[in-house]
């Protein structure tokens, strides 16, 4: 238990500490002991530690915090503080001898600053990924020009974790989707006897927009940012600097194959999504009292081949696009611990801002070739 | 006469009821620097871990002040724990906060100190282990000597009675190397913290440390013990001795 007495002799105040000062003690009496020497003012103060029974650091630390308040230099501290124990004056010579308080914090940045250099920032960033793309388009064509470069295995091997692992959750969405929609569409067009035709709604639906946009949401999601965390670690790692000195192109060695394997697997993994989803709302119109063959001619006789390959042509794109933005993100990966964290949510954040917007483009060009 | 502090019983380190060591026993006296050495993959590590209380031992006990730290539970192994301090090999520095806040968050989570007075104690702590230049700096900032010596300055925040290191010295220059075997002895001599350093650093155990086990891998146990310094002079045990005048 720390305590402290104050006493006032011949206009010198004499701060007379007992007991144990360590953190819990320190703690209790900073407040009261900071307040004394601050009203009392400089040269008239004395520290007494004859009755302190136990020092450490915080205890130490405190003491010449309040000496130096009371305008004592490490010289004139004997002056100011009396009654050191043998066994404390080591701790107090450590801690009058910090420079402390002599280093102020940095000064903040300006909100102008702040917008200025986050705007070069992503200039930066802009430039950097424009190039990347141009690297990994070149690395691409020379690939197909020469097949023998492109390590297949791990092509395979890539396609096999983001295509083949990934089809039960493309599934459950692709189903969940088709069989909500077709639920949601029926109960209005029943009031008029039109729930037959929920049928060519989801086919449609599916075949030219949701089943490339949900099989590729879910690859964004679980591919893009596998790739970002691959690479970034990677880079953290510097085996990408090791496969650079060594004379391989990381962009061949690391990127091209998860491009191909992405890019090839999206288009079959958006044919299980049409299907499924397609069956999803088939549930739907079952329950309603149809047979399944009503349903399938429906189908059959609304979605043209047409539909079927503009939906598939986008999941060529869309493939391309999220492999090479997770490859990117996590190629541009920096130091520290939250680096990793930051290349794959950014990864994730700009595969499905991709897929928006190239969706939107597919959209336009479709409607002028009439497709 | 200084007193027992810690007291390692019957301790079998080792993961998921694979022993590595058997029947580990030493004790460690109060204001020693004392070395836990052995070549590399013999447990060092691991029976470092088992002495913290961060990975439970396969059997056996750790004493510290007289209490087994791994059984403690609750507020028990809080307050074990709060006496001692570990520096980990790569620093183990929060990378979201500079390293004056790395230095303060103990403080501020186990004391009742005022803001001004935590900030005071953090830059004594840094300027102790001469780290005052870089306290508003991240770790990714820093060197692999200066975080080694935020990492201690850190170990140090609550100002524990026993300071355990983790190969304090492992990829430093030699000059950095000598300058933290400097700031151990004079940490030592002036808090009077015990110290539990492991390490194969040669010149560093023989500058620092005022007693050594040796692990052996083959052996499973401790090989030699005592004086350091004797024990590079003794050639009794040829494996030790090999080891300390590192001649293969």
């Amino acid at each position: 238990m720390s305590e402290l007495n104050i006493e006032t002799v011949s206009r010198t105040t004499a701060m007379l500490f007992s007991g144990r000062l360590d953190a819990p003690g320190v703690a209790r009496l900073w407040d009261t002991a900071v307040k004394t020497v601050k009203k009392t003012g400089r040269g008239k103060i004395r520290i007494d530690l004859e009755s302190v029974d136990y020092m450490d650091m915080a205890g130490a630390t405190f003491i010449s915090h309040l000496s130096r308040l009371a305008g004592s230099t490490p010289a004139e501290q004997s002056n100011v503080v009396t009654g050191v124990k043998k066994e404390f004056a080591p701790l107090l010579d450590l801690s009058q001898k910090s420079k402390n308080e002599a280093l102020s914090p940095p000064p903040k940045v300006s909100y102008i600053e702040k917008t200025g250099k986050d705007l070069t920032t992503s200039l930066e960033d802009a430039k950097m990924f424009i190039t990347m793309v141009g690297e990994i388009t070149a690395a691409l064509f020379s690939c197909l020009k020469n097949p023998g470069r492109v390590r297949w295995a791990d092509t395979w091997m890539v396609a096999e974790r983001s295509g083949v692992n990934a089809l039960p959750i493309v599934i459950l969405i692709s189903f969940i989707v088709g069989l909500v929609m077709a639920f949601q569409a029926a109960i209005p067009m029943r009031m008029f006897g039109a729930e037959i035709y929920v049928a060519n709604l989801i086919g449609i639906a599916m075949v030219r927009e949701l089943g490339p946009l949900m099989t590729a949401i879910v690859l964004a999601g679980r591919s893009a940012s596998a790739f970002a965390a691959e690479i970034g670690t990677m880079k953290i790692n510097e085996e990408i600097d090791a496969l650079t000195v060594m004379g391989m192109e990381p962009i061949r060695f690391l990127i091209v194959p998860r491009v191909i394997a992405a890019t090839l697997i999206t288009p079959l993994l958006t044919v299980f999504s049409n299907l499924v989803g397609i069956l999803g709302g088939m549930v739907v119109i079952l329950s309603f009292g149809y047979p399944p063959i009503s349903y399938y001619n429906q189908v059959v006789g609304f979605v043209s081949w047409e539909d079927l390959a503009g939906g598939l042509v986008k999941c060529f794109v869309f493939g391309l696009l999220i492999a090479a933005t997770g490859c990117i993100r996590g190629y541009q990966t920096l130091r520290g611990p939250s680096a990793v964290g930051d290349a794959t949510t950014r990864a994730v954040v700009s595969s499905i801002i991709l897929i928006a917007v190239f969706d939107g483009i597919f959209s336009v060009i479709y409607f002028y070739l009439g497709i | 006469m200084s007193k027992t502090i810690i007291n390692v019983r019957h301790l079998c380190a080792g993961y998921n009821h694979n022993a590595i060591m058997e029947d580990l026993n030493f004790d460690i006296q109060s204001g020693e620097v004392f070395v836990i050495l052995g070549g590399s993959g013999c447990g060092k590590s691991t029976v470092l871990k088992h002495m913290i209380g961060l990975v439970p031992p396969v059997s056996g006990q750790v004493f510290i002040h007289g209490e087994d730290i791994t059984n403690a539970r609750g507020k028990a192994r809080k307050r074990l724990l709060a006496g001692i301090g570990v520096a980990f090999q790569n620093g183990a520095l929060f990378g979201s906060m500079t390293v004056l806040e790395n230095i303060m968050l103990p403080l501020m989570e186990f004391t009742d100190l005022p803001r001004e007075a935590i900030e005071a104690i953090a830059r004594v702590k840094l300027d102790l282990v001469d780290m005052g230049h870089a306290l508003y700096l991240l770790p990714d900032e820093l060197s692999g000597g200066m975080k080694k010596r935020a990492a201690i300055a850190r170990a140090m925040a609550l100002d524990p009675a026993i300071l355990f290191l983790d190969e304090p010295s492992a990829g430093l220059d030699p000059l950095t190397s000598a300058e933290l075997d400097r700031l151990i002895l004079e940490l030592a001599g002036a808090l009077n913290i015990t110290f539990v350093i492991v390490t194969h650093e040669l010149e560093s155990i023989l500058t620092i440390s005022d007693r050594v086990i040796m692990l052996g891998k083959k052996e499973k146990g401790i090989i030699a013990q005592g004086d350091p310094r004797k024990l590079k002079a003794d050639p009794s045990n040829p494996y030790v001795y090999k080891f300390f005048n590192r001649n293969p």
